[in-house]
C-alpha cells in the first residue's frame, strides 16, 4: 500500500468518525471547523517572536527557561494548555528535540510538525546517534560540544532557545526573529546572520 | 495539574527505571527502561497516561520527572561521554537507585 493510499484510508476514517461525533452531540460542527482554523493559524513565526525576545531581554529569557508557558502567555500568545520547556543553546552545549513515542511537538508556537519529525528514522535515530542525525542535517558539532537530546514521552513540550548569530549586532528584534527557523527551534539547524549587502563589510 | 508537594524524587536524585515488561499503552519507552540517570526536575504531576489511555478520567496524579541520562549509559556505542538524554518519566517507574 503507497503512503498515498494510506492516508486516504486515514481520511475517510477521520470523517466517518468526526461525522458519528457530531450526530451524537459530542461536538459541533462549528467547533471541529475553529479548531481546524486555530491549528493553521499557527507558524514557526511566533516560536521565532518568543526567541528574539529572550535574546534582546535577559530577565524574560529566564522568565521563559523558568516557566516556559507562562512567558510566553506574557507575549499574549495563548497556548491553551501546553506545558512549555524550552531549552537554551549554550557554546558548550546544543539541544535536540524528539519524540520518540509518536510525534509530540509545540504546535501551539510552531504550527504543524515535518514530516520527517514523524519518520520512523527520525525519532529512532535522533535519541542514539544525534550528531549524525545533525550532520544530515548539515550542523556538525565540535566534540567539546555536548548534545542534550531531549525525548518528549508525556505532558511537556518542548522549545529550542537558539544562541543569536553573531554578525547581528546592528539587527533589531523583529529582523532577528525572521532568522529564527523552524528547523533552529527543533534543534536540527543553528541561525545565521544574514548575508545580505548591506551586512557585508 | 496539581502540586507535586508529594513527589518522593526531587532534582539531583540518582534513579533507575524500573525493568518492566507491559502491555498496553505506555509513555515509559522501552530503550529507557533499566537505565540509570539523574533527577533534572519536577515537571508536576498528572494524571496516569496508562489509566486515561482506557478511559479511567478521574483516577490519581502522579508525579512525573524529567530524569537525565548520560548517553553512554543507556547506548552500549554512544557517540560520546558529554551527550545526555532526558526523558520525562512518570514517578511509578522510577526507584532510588543506591548503588
Amino acid at each position: 500500500m503507497s503512503a498515498e493510499a494510506g492516508s486516504r484510508d486515514f481520511e475517510a476514517l477521520e470523517a466517518a468518525f468526526r461525522e458519528a461525533l457530531i450526530a451524537a452531540g459530542v461536538v459541533r460542527d462549528d467547533e471541529v471547523a475553529e479548531r481546524v482554523e486555530l491549528i493553521y493559524s499557527r507558524t514557526p513565526a511566533l516560536g521565532a517572536r518568543v526567541v528574539a525576545r529572550a535574546w534582546f531581554d535577559p530577565a524574560f529569557k529566564a522568565r521563559l527557561l523558568a516557566d516556559g508557558s507562562a512567558a510566553v502567555r506574557e507575549l499574549g500568545i495563548e497556548v491553551g494548555t501546553l506545558k512549555l520547556v524550552v531549552v537554551a543553546n549554550e557554546e558548550r552545549a546544543h539541544n535536540l528535540v524528539v519524540c520518540t513515542l509518536c510525534s509530540c511537538y509545540p504546535r501551539m508556537l510552531l504550527g504543524l510538525p515535518p514530516d520527517w519529525y514523524k519518520s520512523i528514522a527520525y525519532r529512532s535515530r535522533a535519541v542514539r546517534e544525534p550528531r549524525a542525525v545533525l550532520a544530515e542535517f548539515g550542523v556538525s558539532l565540535p566534540p567539546d560540544v555536548a548534545v542534550r537530546v531531549h525525548d518528549s514521552t508525556a505532558d511537556m513540550r518542548y522549545l529550542v532557545l537558539p544562541l543569536r548569530p553573531k554578525g547581528t549586532e546592528h539587527l533589531d528584534e523583529a529582523a532577528c526573529a525572521a532568522l529564527v527557523t523552524r528547523d533552529a527551534m527543533i534543534g536540527v539547524a543553528i541561525p545565521a546572520a544574514p548575508t545580505s549587502a548591506s551586512s557585508a563589510p | 495539574m496539581s502540586t507535586a508537594a508529594h513527589a518522593r524524587f526531587v532534582p539531583g536524585d540518582r534513579v533507575r527505571v524500573a525493568q518492566r515488561e507491559v502491555t498496553g499503552h505506555v509513555r515509559t519507552p522501552g530503550y529507557i527502561r533499566g537505565k540509570r540517570g539523574v533527577v533534572e526536575r519536577i515537571c508536576g504531576a498528572f494524571r496516569n497516561p496508562e489509566q486515561l489511555a482506557y478511559g479511567v478520567w478521574d483516577g490519581p496524579v502522579v508525579p512525573l520527572y524529567r530524569i537525565r541520562f548520560a548517553q553512554a549509559d543507556v547506548w552500549p556505542a554512544a557517540e560520546s561521554a558529554l551527550d545526555t538524554l532526558d526523558v520525562e518519566i512518570y514517578e511509578h517507574w522510577l526507584e532510588r537507585d543506591d548503588a
